[in-house]
């Protein structure tokens, strides 16, 4: 199959769905690559060295498009400007996009493309499960908008980042506060640091007050008790004393600080209003504002998305073309993710995609399938940040991996099962059924309790049956007060050497118990 | 005492013995477990003995004080690290004691049955015996090859599927004669004759199988223990009996289920033995040269990481190394440095070994994983340092569907971004099968008996 990269239209727009490097790779999974003429030349990678990775360069964009089986894609499809068409109908049936979507935001585009026949993967509807990070270009894009918000916030505040004691006097350190500890607020958080501010940050989620800490920054927190994680790892949206207590704490932040981070958002839903206009009124002036939030309507009131502005005092910066201005990196990254979501799809190195509904990562990137709108995907089965108690129980593997062949199997199994019971039920004596039926349930009752047994315990566990076990003990104890010797002898035996188990069993198994420690 | 009352006391015992499995599910709640399970036994032959049917108790007392004294001392004394010899050494009494006991079910002069009655409690006292013989043997054979008495590589004698079936049809026909039997001496030779079979295929069926196997043989043989101990509680018409030793072999039977599964093997083909023994990968050997790397620039490369990953095999049990490691562990974390263990299923000779050794060692239990928990996390591991683990770190079990092992699920250590494998040398392990994770550009070998390696490492670091 041939993949296929246009240049992007969107104006501003530098990135370009892969790299040079990443060429190669796709080319080792069976695929065949063209590049279309200068579409990585924003991000400072030419044609040349495209074909030198092995990658064509067709300099037409409809015969790309035409010519190509998988599409990949920075932005979402929007019009052409010099065709005059959207570049959704350069795409026919069969055919697949890999892009940003945001089907939530842009549910039109999702039912063209949907009425066009295709299959799209968006890359901002990756799962937040630890198996699909890899191609979770929403991070690797944070990743990049927090570094660059930094290197901006640098560039408009008028003085140093660190604090420095120099013949010419002592100049204090700048103050960052960073609102919401994603990717983006920890990138942030990173680079801030690293140039030597003191860095503050703020989050509703509280799980990730280790994150924050472990990055050197200061964790603040509204003194109050709510849940705040939402499904996936992203945050939702609190209740109103919450809120208000929330305020008031940013409020006295923004009167300290000398650089305001924002970068919080809730999924598909507009960007929450943080920083008031009173707020950046009682900022000190000269101090910036950083909305990562801008493209979503913003975190600051005073924000203009796309621009930069000076409100009170104050630069206030509103791009939403951060990660596009750090396109070189931002494109590697992207790129990167795109070739892991490529191998994911190509098990077999075959150069031939295979979008399989049955794995739940590319289930749920998968927004159309052959037409077919598949958006919104069902829940994420595990949360990105497991917590104790959720953790996902040990899958009965019996039972999950045989699937419907399987069934038959356990059926006829059954089958025969009930029937060689009521074989034995039909001969044998009342009084050996009783036994029987105690046997049976027994086994069932082990089967459910040793499969929550945690790995780690399987020593101990095998130590304590094994002591467990020396109940037999009781038969040879019955068989003691025999008339025989012969009998008692042997119980004899039987007693001492059940006895060293007994006791063995359990005083190793409570030694070594003893030894785990949290 | 009341046959009511001891019937009470059994209930109470076998639910006693439930919780005891159901503690262990946690760390917080396993010593609790045991103790349930301690009191169950407790209340179980209390009862048993103050019970009307057992009037010996001068005789009892002088073979129970002595048997506890035994296990006691052999429980305190036992190191760590031979755990799987003890535990397979006290699976093999659970085996004689269910044959004795089906012996003297079968001579005692006091039980008389009829008709099918009688048939029934012969076949029970037949399938206990077979099973207690099996157990027995196997059991011995287990504990000779962990503890090196034996050969550890398997034994393949010619012909040997063919002893088995053999083995397995004359059990049959001389239970049949067993059954048939007029008199109770006439049935003693076919009994006798089985039993001897039993004990043989039990030894053979345990030499057949090679050492990496050993964590299904022994939760295979725990299991067998299990059934033996049922088995005797349907001769014996005790429900305790039955109770217990169906939960001890179901648990068995999971483990073992699990281990297999850990392993990509049939639980079948364990059985029959010989792996690692129909010779190397058709795939041609990764010609490479192995990068060696000293103590002290492994301790650099560990100071300068931020994230570490250890993953001990079976080596680091054999070296005794779990304490140096655990001293790297708590400096490395004292420097900031996050340091996880990563643990193969069947890593060691026993289910759960590793993190019995880990845990003597005082690790902390959070920071020992599971393989399913780690290995995702290996692309953003700075270093990983494997200890004496070879085949359960082999990507070829990935890469190449040549391998013996293809298929396996291993700790994917080779997608960090330094690893370092303490090794004695270049041998294979003990699947026989060359490792191309020595010759890759990211891994460096330390050779050396890992515990020495292991200790100039700590020394490098302080």
């Amino acid at each position: 199959m041939q993949i296929g990269v246009p240049c992007e239209v969107e104006p501003g727009e530098n990135r370009v769905a892969t790299t040079p490097a990443v060429v190669g790779d796709l080319i080792k999974l069976g695929y065949s690559v063209v590049v279309e003429q200068g579409a990585g030349a924003a991000a400072s990678f030419n044609d040349d060295d495209y074909r030198a990775a092995g990658a064509a360069v067709e300099p037409d964009t409809r015969a790309l498009w035409s010519g190509s089986d998988i599409i990949l894609k920075v932005r979402a499809p929007a019009r052409h400007p010099d065709l005059g068409l959207d570049e959704s109908e350069l795409l026919t049936a069969g055919k697949i996009l890999v892009s940003f979507i945001w089907p939530a935001q842009n549910e039109a585009l999702v039912s063209r493309l949907a009425d066009r026949g295709v299959t799209v993967c968006a890359m901002d509807s990756v799962p937040r499960i630890s198996r699909a990070q890899k191609l979770d270009a929403l991070s690797s894009m944070s990743n990049v908008a927090g570094y660059r918000a930094v290197i901006e916030a640098a560039g408009h505040f008028g003085r140093f980042f660190t604090g420095q004691v120099t013949a010419a006097g002592k100049v204090p350190p700048a103050k960052v506060l960073v609102i919401g500890a994603g990717v983006a607020g920890l990138a942030a958080i990173g680079a801030a640091g690293s140039l030597g501010a003191v860095v503050r940050a703020f989050d509703t989620r509280p799980e990730v007050k280790e994150q924050v800490e472990s990055m050197g920054a200061e964790f603040l927190e509204v003194d109050m008790e709510e849940e705040a994680s939402g499904t996936g790892g992203y945050a939702k949206e609190m209740s109103k004393e919450f809120i208000e207590a929330e305020m008031a704490l940013f409020q006295q932040q923004a009167e300290e600080v000398d650089i305001i981070i924002t970068t919080a958002l809730i999924p598909g839903k507009p960007a929450p209003k943080l920083i008031t206009t009173p707020m950046v009124e009682s900022m000190k002036p000269g101090s910036v504002v950083v909305d990562l939030a801008a493209e979503q309507g913003g975190n600051c009131e005073l924000t203009e998305p796309g621009e930069v502005v000076v409100r009170h005092g104050v630069t206030i910066i509103g791009y939403t073309d951060l990660v596009s201005r750090l396109a070189a990196q931002s494109s590697q990254l992207y790129a990167t993710n795109l070739r892991h979501l490529l191998s994911e799809l190509t098990p077999e190195k075959d150069g031939k995609a295979n979008v399989d509904m049955e794995d739940e990562v590319i289930r749920g990137l998968t927004v159309v399938k052959d037409g077919e709108i598949t958006w919104p995907p069902p829940p994420p089965k595990l949360s990105a940040q497991p917590k104790p108690a959720a953790k996902p129980a040990p899958a009965k593997p019996a039972e999950a991996e045989t699937g419907k062949r399987g069934a038959w199997g356990s059926l006829v199994l059954l089958a025969v099962g009930a029937a060689a019971i009521l074989a034995l039920g039909s001969v044998a004596p009342p009084a050996f059924m009783k036994h029987f039926t105690v046997f049976i349930l027994a086994i069932f009752v082990g089967y459910q309790v040793i499969w929550s047994v945690t790995s780690a315990l399987h020593t101990p566990l095998m130590s304590v049956t094994n002591a467990i076990s020396s109940i037999v003990i009781l038969g040879a104890l019955l068989q003691v007060g025999s008339g025989s010797g012969l009998v008692v002898a042997m119980a004899a035996i039987a007693i001492l050497i059940t006895s060293i188990n007994m006791f063995g069993g359990f005083l190793v198994t409570q030694r070594m118990l003893k030894m785990f420690r949290k | 005492m009341d046959q009511g009352i001891i019937t009470a006391a059994y209930i109470v015992a076998a639910v006693l013995f439930i919780f005891s499995l159901g503690g262990l599910s946690h760390q917080e709640t396993a010593r609790r477990g045991n103790l349930f399970g301690i009191a169950g036994m407790a209340i179980a032959v209390g009862a048993t003995i103050l019970g009307d049917r057992v009037d010996n108790h001068i005789l009892v007392i002088a073979l129970m004080v002595p048997g506890a004294v035994i296990g006691a001392v052999v429980a305190t004394r036992v190191q760590m690290t031979q755990m799987p010899q003890l535990v397979a050494m006290m699976h093999s009494f659970v085996g004689l004691a269910a044959v004795l006991i089906g012996y003297g079910s079968y001579v005692d002069p006091g039980a008389a049955y009829t008709g099918v009655e009688k048939t029934i409690h012969d076949v029970e006292i037949y399938l206990g015996i077979l099973i207690g013989a099996v157990t027995f043997t196997g059991s011995i054979a287990a504990f000779g090859k962990l503890q090196a008495i034996l050969n550890p590589a398997p034994l393949l004698l010619p012909g040997r599927h063919l002893m088995n079936l053999a083995g397995g049809i004359a059990c049959i026909f001389l239970g049949y004669l067993f059954l048939g039997a007029e008199s109770t001496m006439g049935g003693l030779l076919p009994l006798i004759l089985m039993t001897v079979i039993a004990l043989l295929f039990g030894l053979h069926m345990v030499m057949a199988i090679g050492g990496a196997d050993m964590p299904v043989v022994i939760s295979m043989l725990n299991s067998y223990s299990g059934w033996a101990a049922a088995a005797a509680g349907f001769m014996l018409s005790n429900d305790l009996l039955i109770v217990t030793g169906a939960l001890v072999g179901s648990s068995g039977a999971i483990l073992s289920y699990i281990m297999c599964r850990a392993m990509n093997r049939n639980f079948v083909s364990v059985i029959l033995g010989g792996f690692g023994s129909t010779g190397v990968s058709a795939s041609d050997s990764e010609a490479g040269e192995a990068q060696s790397i000293t103590a002290e620039e492994t301790a650099e490369l560990l100071s300068d990481a931020s994230e570490v990953v250890i993953t001990p095999g079976y080596g680091m049990a054999v070296a005794h190394a779990q304490h140096a490691v655990s001293q790297i562990t708590e400096l490395l974390r004292g420097k900031g440095i996050k340091v996880r263990f990563g643990i193969h299923p069947v890593a060691g000779r026993m289910p759960g070994h590793m993190n019995v050794l880990l845990a003597e060692a005082k690790v902390p239990y959070d920071i020992v994983l599971e393989m399913d928990e780690i290995n995702d996390d290996f692309e953003n591991t700075d270093a990983v340092l494997v200890i004496g683990a070879n085949d359960t770190v082999n990507p070829a079990a990935n890469d190449d569907p040549g391998s013996p092992i293809a298929g396996m699920p291993i700790l994917e250590v080779h997608k960090a971004r330094n690893v370092i494998v303490l090794k004695r040398s270049m041998a294979s392990g003990y699947a026989g099968v060359d490792n191309p994770l020595f010759y890759r550009d990211n891994t460096r070998m330390l050779f050396g008996d890992a515990k020495a390696s292991v200790e100039d490492i700590l020394a490098a670091l302080r």
